[in-house]
């Protein structure tokens, strides 16, 4: 247990060092579909991080209890009572934007991040680090989400949250808000990640 | 199996704790606690999303029948709006149709007819509220409820804008769709790159109009309780 990471180093990791869509690649369906606009991809930013949040203080405090052979099952347990709660909220309360989210919000559940971070994180280590790991964790999801829904909806509708920020000559790239604008988005930054990774390891050499 | 003997005793000498019960004792107890968690939550919040989804509704209907700002002000001067939902079932072509509608009165003169209609559009079912004066001699607005056109072109039928081109159109003729600016009065100006989504909503509300022109009449009309 000794050489595992500190709260403090969990929360930082997995802001950029391990972001969980451009280091570990994990919850690309959620964000490539919702990545068509800031407010939705906010939207989804936060659900996952309450989601998140609470599934790992929560796998945390009950970690000793955990049967190696049963833990996914308490894992999803876990998450679908979260997701379900923050499905209905959405609904309840912000109607327009859980019409526009669709599914996705149902399908935080099939996740990856966050069933990772109870296999890796919540289920060994303490209540603080594992909240610490949760909101590192959904910041970066939520950083890696709202850079591509920023390319994607600037480009695509000239607009940004709704707001005009290029003039209205512009020529809107409609592809950029449909599907394949998400796969062309994404694969474009994660190459320019790679890429700055690449050049930063090179000059510490 | 010979080996499973002792190691099954084994078991059941450490008792309970690792007995299959309490392995499974953490699994129910935790189905049990977010099982009532969610139905706390739907007993909180089942109306509220029941009701956004009515509102969503109702919300709009006052708008389609007097215009937007004419809605706004009655709203502000307090004028009653009485809203009063029913449906009409509708025999033609031997093929047998329902229509919801609501019937709205200012002030107890009636004022209007609001009819949910919904007809498959280029990527699913398009469903719209379509507003029309009390002798259903003109459309007085239309609102697009529920559409999952494709984002950035067909969705744009959906807008204020394009919307406002079937206000105060004639229900005498049918509606036609052209491209590149409408000219004639009884045309409808398709959205540019999104012609089928277009004819799909002009489609709709030329059937509705089609369906109901001169069947508005309240003793046709079965009504359930009234809004507002």
């Amino acid at each position: 247990m000794a050489d595992q990471p500190t709260p403090f180093e969990r929360f930082i990791q997995g802001i950029l060092p391990e972001n969980p869509v451009y280091r570990q690649l994990l919850g690309l369906c959620s964000t490539l579909a919702v990545t068509n606009g800031l407010k939705p991809a906010l939207t989804m930013a936060g659900a996952v991080m309450f989601v998140l949040f609470s599934a790992n203080v929560i796998i945390s405090l009950i970690r000793n209890l955990l049967k190696p052979h049963l833990r996914i099952v308490v894992f999803t347990l876990t998450i679908a009572a979260f997701v379900t709660i923050v499905d209905r909220f959405l609904a309840a309360y912000m109607y327009q934007m859980s019409k526009a989210l669709g599914p996705y919000i149902p399908l935080i559940i099939v996740n990856c991040i966050i069933i990772c971070r109870c296999e890796v994180c919540a289920s060994r280590q303490s209540v603080l680090t594992a909240a610490a790991d949760a909101v590192g964790q959904s910041i970066g999801f939520g950083l890696a989400l709202c850079s591509i829904a920023v390319v994607r909806e600037i480009l695509g509708t000239g607009m940004l949250a709704g707001f005009r920020v290029l003039p209205a000559s512009w020529p809107s790239w409609t592809i950029m808000v449909l599907p394949p604008g998400a796969f062309l988005t994404f694969g474009l930054l994660l190459g320019l990640v790679n890429w700055i990774d690449a050049v930063r390891s090179r000059k510490k050499l | 199996m010979e080996q499973q003997q002792p190691d099954r005793r084994m078991r059941l000498r450490s008792g309970f704790k690792n007995s299959n019960l309490a392995q499974a004792w953490l699994v129910l107890l935790l189905a049990l606690v977010f099982g009532s968690a969610l139905a706390a939550v739907q007993v909180n919040l089942g109306h509220v999303i029941e009701a956004n989804k009515v509102n969503e509704t109702l919300e709009k209907i006052p708008e389609l029948v007097f215009g937007a700002d004419a809605a706004r002000k009655l709203k502000q001067r307090q004028v009653p709006i009485e809203i009063t939902p029913g449906t009409i079932a509708v025999e033609k072509d031997g093929r047998k149709a329902y229509y919801k509608l609501f019937r709205v009165t200012r002030d107890g003169t009636p004022a209007g007819w609001v009819i949910k209609a919904r007809g498959q559009g280029y990527a699913d079912v398009i469903e719209l509220l379509i507003g029309l004066d009390d002798r259903a001699q003109t459309i007085t607005g239309i609102f697009v409820l529920e559409q999952k056109e494709t984002p950035g072109l067909g969705n744009n039928i959906g807008t204020a804008r394009w919307r406002s081109q079937f206000v105060a159109k004639s229900t005498d003729r049918p509606l036609v769709v052209v491209k590149g600016g409408a000219k004639r009065p009884d045309a409808i100006d398709a959205v540019t790159g999104a012609t089928i989504s277009s004819r799909s909503v002009t489609r709709i509300v030329n059937r509705t109009i089609e369906d109901l022109r001169g069947r508005l009449i309240p003793a046709k009309i079965e009504f359930s309780e009234r809004h507002g």
